[in-house]
């Protein structure tokens, strides 16, 4: 439901940053999106368009890596991968696990860009 | 044409989480401990907010509320019931608030100042998936299920229930004719939130409401 704003959120922060970067061109956008971010992938992709359209980033692509949950298992005394978001447990041994390691995350991770320089 | 790979790695949200750390130093210096409600539209966020803010204000605690909805002022209208100070944001169809609001009605609020209070509760937008996302300073995040929703709520909107600190079950004075399936309810939260305090409430009865209050007594003394 929020993803066009996240979208827009996104093409803020890399316009803002493409200031270090003048008369490129952005081919690509890659986020780092945890399973249990709350976002929807493909619709991010959806209102990329939309959000992309007469700034900068118009007519990139947008690539978006899923990560899933990490949750540390005390009695494991490791870090486990869940398969799913429906149980908080160790896969191992099967104790809950409160402590989340990865999962949350709603980041940019790099951009393409063509910087315009024509090579002689 | 030359291409090549910038990396950025920052949080999409970043202004927000900004904003957001800001508020809370701002809470914490002032002594306010500040709650944020979270639950779907119709659980009876408001309801229980509203004996919730009655019963502190009795004990001479001093409270105050933000409410946010998408149109109207009729929730701000409800609470204000209680006696305490309450500000209504409207979103205008943003299905959640996030802290940059949440600053903007902290200023100028007549005759309300962060240092004045005791708690500041939040009445997030009714929404169980977008309000996760949006950190707004609380020092408490509260998921709240009533028994009329279904047991498999928590599995449903995982994200809300494990960013969670505290849930709160309401209206548990008809969860008999609701066929309510109270273990199988605190199963599921468990299992999203290992270890989660669990309230099971009823505004109207006031059951549960001792155990509540008990709870944020102690969550202030901890500050």
């Amino acid at each position: 439901m929020h993803e066009l704003s996240i979208v827009t959120s996104v093409v803020e922060s890399v316009t803002e940053s493409l200031k270090a970067y003048p008369g490129a061109r952005v081919l690509e956008v890659r986020l780092r999106v945890g399973a249990l971010a709350s976002v929807v992938v493909e619709s991010l992709e959806f209102c990329w368009g939309i959000a992309a359209e007469g700034t900068p980033l118009d007519g990139s692509r947008l690539v978006v890596n899923v990560l899933p949950v990490v949750v540390h298992c005390e009695p494991c005394g490791e870090d486990a991968e869940l398969e799913g978001v429906q149980s908080f447990r160790c896969p191992r041994c099967g104790e809950p696990c409160s402590d989340m390691r990865q999962g949350r995350e709603l980041e940019i991770d790099s951009i393409e860009i063509d910087d315009g320089e024509v090579k002689a | 044409m030359t291409t090549r790979i910038v990396e950025l790695r920052r949080g999409i949200l970043k202004k927000n989480d900004e904003l957001a750390s800001a508020l809370r130093a701002s809470y914490t210096a002032a002594g306010v401990l500040v709650l944020n409600l979270v639950s779907s539209p119709g659980t009876g966020k408001t309801t229980f907010l509203e004996r919730t803010l009655k019963e502190l204000k009795s004990r001479g605690l001093r409270v105050a509320a933000l409410v946010g909805d998408l149109e109207t002022d009729n929730d701000a209208r409800r609470l204000a019931s209680s006696g305490a100070p309450v500000r209504q944001i409207n979103t205008h169809g943003i299905c959640h608030l996030d802290a940059e609001m949440i600053g903007r009605h902290l200023n100028g609020w007549e005759g309300v100042t962060l240092g004045g209070l005791d708690y500041l509760f939040i009445e997030n937008v009714g929404n169980l998936v977008c309000p996760s996302s949006y950190d707004l300073g609380e020092k408490i995040r509260v998921a709240l299920l009533s028994v009329t929703e279904g047991e498999d709520k928590p599995l449903k909107y995982p994200t809300l229930f494990n960013s969670a600190d505290a849930a709160v079950i309401t209206k548990m004075d008809i969860a008999e004719p609701c066929g309510f399936d109270r273990a199988l309810a605190l199963r599921n939260i468990n299992e999203i939130r290992p270890g989660i305090r669990i309230f099971e409430t009823s505004a109207k009865t006031g059951a549960g409401m001792e155990e509540w209050l008990a709870y944020l007594a102690e969550a202030r003394g901890v500050l």
